[in-house]
């Protein structure tokens, strides 16, 4: 399988990375090339294997309902390029 | 041409724990911004998930409650998209594997009629944090408190065939998040909000026509008319020649109208995938069965009772128990008045419910405890009371003059059965009267009732009306 220009803009865009025009070609190479081995193991029959969510053979652990943390928004909002009456500022979104 | 609706809901609720699903920041609704954020919600580096007992416990118990199946084994995945109030660019959900799967619920129509809902799924996933589009000189303020709340997304097969539908079935899953205490059910606050998928077709045509998400709807009424209008306009797009395209919409409260949400570039593409950072959730028969045992009488089971055991009409049944501290208080008014079910079903669904409904109380908040209205139900099947004097003495009671008896002794308000004083002052009204004693004699059968009046009158009410009808 191989990638147009079109899917690597929008794989990107999906990813907000912001790539160079002129990697485009390369990164359709190279992301064709991922996508080959995938085609490779989908050759393989895997009927009655059953899908492994986690390379690990456990179980998740739960957590008692409690509360743990305190407040340490002052911290936090040291390192925020910008906060006001407590919340972070971020570029305008629109819905 | 007839047309038919097709819905189906997503409800979100929010679980009532006191910790967030995956940290051990307060849920508590209300702190200052950002309080309530830790390393874990703002998706700082480096930090992982510990998945909550209690969410999963509670997810298991809206499983059973609908008959689901709760999964032995379920996987969260990541649900890949960019906003600002989603910190680590995924929110964890679940996919493939929900912890909850296929269930029912059955809603009763107007007509009286009960349908089954399926319950496609139902599956975990946190909550993203409160984006504040006021001005903050141009920018966007971010409250991350949200972000991390536990959520369980309940989605309905397409069963819905109309916006009454949607809400009978919307409002029984409400009734049965908050009997099973597992969601405070508190639709200002966002606590229980859904998302409508609506699409058309031709009457008897099997195969469903295009549908539009209206996102974000948190009030009963908001459900039935954003669906009404929605289903307007696609019948109208469609007779007219268009064809309806598939899309999100959101609903205007303001217009009464729904409007296609601003399209993204680029179609939503999630990219879901297995979170690498938690492991698969296993759940044992033990556990399972631990959970079946806090399982309360469910709203059905209790109507049910409440027709059998006190003899209550079905939509008596179903009102008193359409929430769980409702159904108790009637159920102390009964213990508390020796019985007279029906009676204490009038009062708390007549009188008190107006009461509370004047001032915006909950049951459990009006001034009139289930006591004090046993009592007062307890004086009118005595006779101490006629009904009409009980209005009075609940409007002093909740007024806060005092208990039943208190009320009654001080406004004199007990009413006459003694027989010799209710004859003496039917006697003295005749005495008084004679001109229409002697039309009443004559044949004029309707003056009986200006006498009743005149006795009434004369013992300022507090004959026993039936006594003095006699």
């Amino acid at each position: 399988m191989s990638l147009e220009r079109s899917e690597v803009e929008s794989i990107a865009h999906l990813a907000r990375l912001a790539i160079d025009e002129a990697d485009i070609p390369r990164y359709a190479t190279e992301l064709s090339s991922i996508l080959g081995l995938v085609e490779q193991m989908n050759s393989v029959d895997t009927h009655g294997v059953a899908p492994m969510a986690h390379p690990q053979d456990v179980h998740q652990r739960l957590r008692p309902d409690a509360v743990t943390e305190a407040d340490r928004r002052e911290q936090f909002q040291r390192i925020a390029p910008q906060v006001e009456n407590g919340l972070y500022l971020v570029p305008k979104v629109i819905e | 041409m007839e047309w038919e609706a097709v819905i189906g809901l997503e409800i979100h609720a929010q679980l009532s724990t006191r910790s967030k699903i995956f940290s051990g920041s307060s849920t508590a609704f209300g702190a200052a911004p950002n309080t309530q954020a830790n390393a874990v919600d703002l998706g700082l580096p480096g930090v992982l998930p510990v998945l909550n007992a209690e969410a999963v416990r509670m997810a298991a118990k809206l499983g059973l409650a609908i008959g689901a199946e709760v999964a032995r084994r379920s996987v969260f995945a990541r649900k890949n998209y960019f906003y600002p109030d989603l910190p680590k660019g995924y929110q964890i959900s679940q996919y493939e594997l929900p912890i909850v799967a296929r269930g029912e619920l059955e809603i009763e129509l107007e007509d009286g009629t009960v349908k089954t809902v399926g319950v496609t799924r139902a599956h975990l996933e946190e909550d993203a944090g409160k984006s504040l589009h006021e001005d903050f000189h141009g920018l966007t303020g971010i409250d991350l408190n949200r972000a991390g709340t536990p959520l369980l997304e309940i989605v309905s097969e397409p069963d819905l065939r109309s916006a009454k539908e949607a809400v009978a079935y919307m409002k029984k899953l409400h009734s049965l998040v908050r009997y099973l205490g597992i969601c405070d059910g508190n639709m200002q606050e966002g606590s229980f909000r859904c998302d409508a998928n609506v699409s058309v077709r031709p009457k008897g045509q099997h195969k469903f026509g295009t549908r539009a998400e209206i996102k974000n709807l948190n009030s009963f009424r908001f459900v039935e008319r954003a669906i009404n209008f929605e289903i307007e306009r696609q019948i109208d797009i469609i007779e007219s020649g268009g064809a309806v395209v598939q899309e999100t919409r959101l609903y205007d409260a303001a217009r009464d109208e729904t409007r296609p949400m601003r399209t993204k570039e680029e179609a939503n593409d999630y990219r879901y995938f297995p979170d690498p950072d938690l492991l698969p959730v296993a759940l044992d028969e033990a556990f399972i069965e631990a959970v079946r045992l806090t399982l309360p009488e469910l709203p059905d089971e209790k109507k049910h009772r409440f027709m059998t055991h006190y003899g209550l009409l079905a939509y008596d049944a179903g009102v008193l128990t359409a929430s769980r501290e409702l159904a108790d208080y009637f159920e102390a008014v009964v213990k508390a008045a020796g019985g007279h079910p029906k009676l204490a079903a009038n009062w708390v669904m007549g009188d008190l419910a107006a009461a509370l409904n004047k001032e915006g109380l909950e049951i459990d908040a009006g001034p009139v405890g289930a006591e004090q209205l046993g009592g007062l139900i307890m004086r009118i099947t005595d006779n101490t009371i006629s009904g009409k004097m009980a209005k009075t003495v609940f409007e002093a009671m909740w007024n806060g003059e005092g208990d039943v008896d208190t009320i009654i002794e001080r406004k004199g308000l007990k009413q006459i059965t003694d027989t010799s004083a209710i004859e003496q002052a039917i006697q003295a009204v005749l005495d008084a009267n004679p001109g229409q004693v002697a039309d009443y004699r004559g044949g004029k059968d309707k003056l009986f009732g200006f006498f009743v009046g005149q006795v009434m009158k004369a013992t300022r009410g507090q004959a026993n009306p039936a006594q003095v009808n006699e």
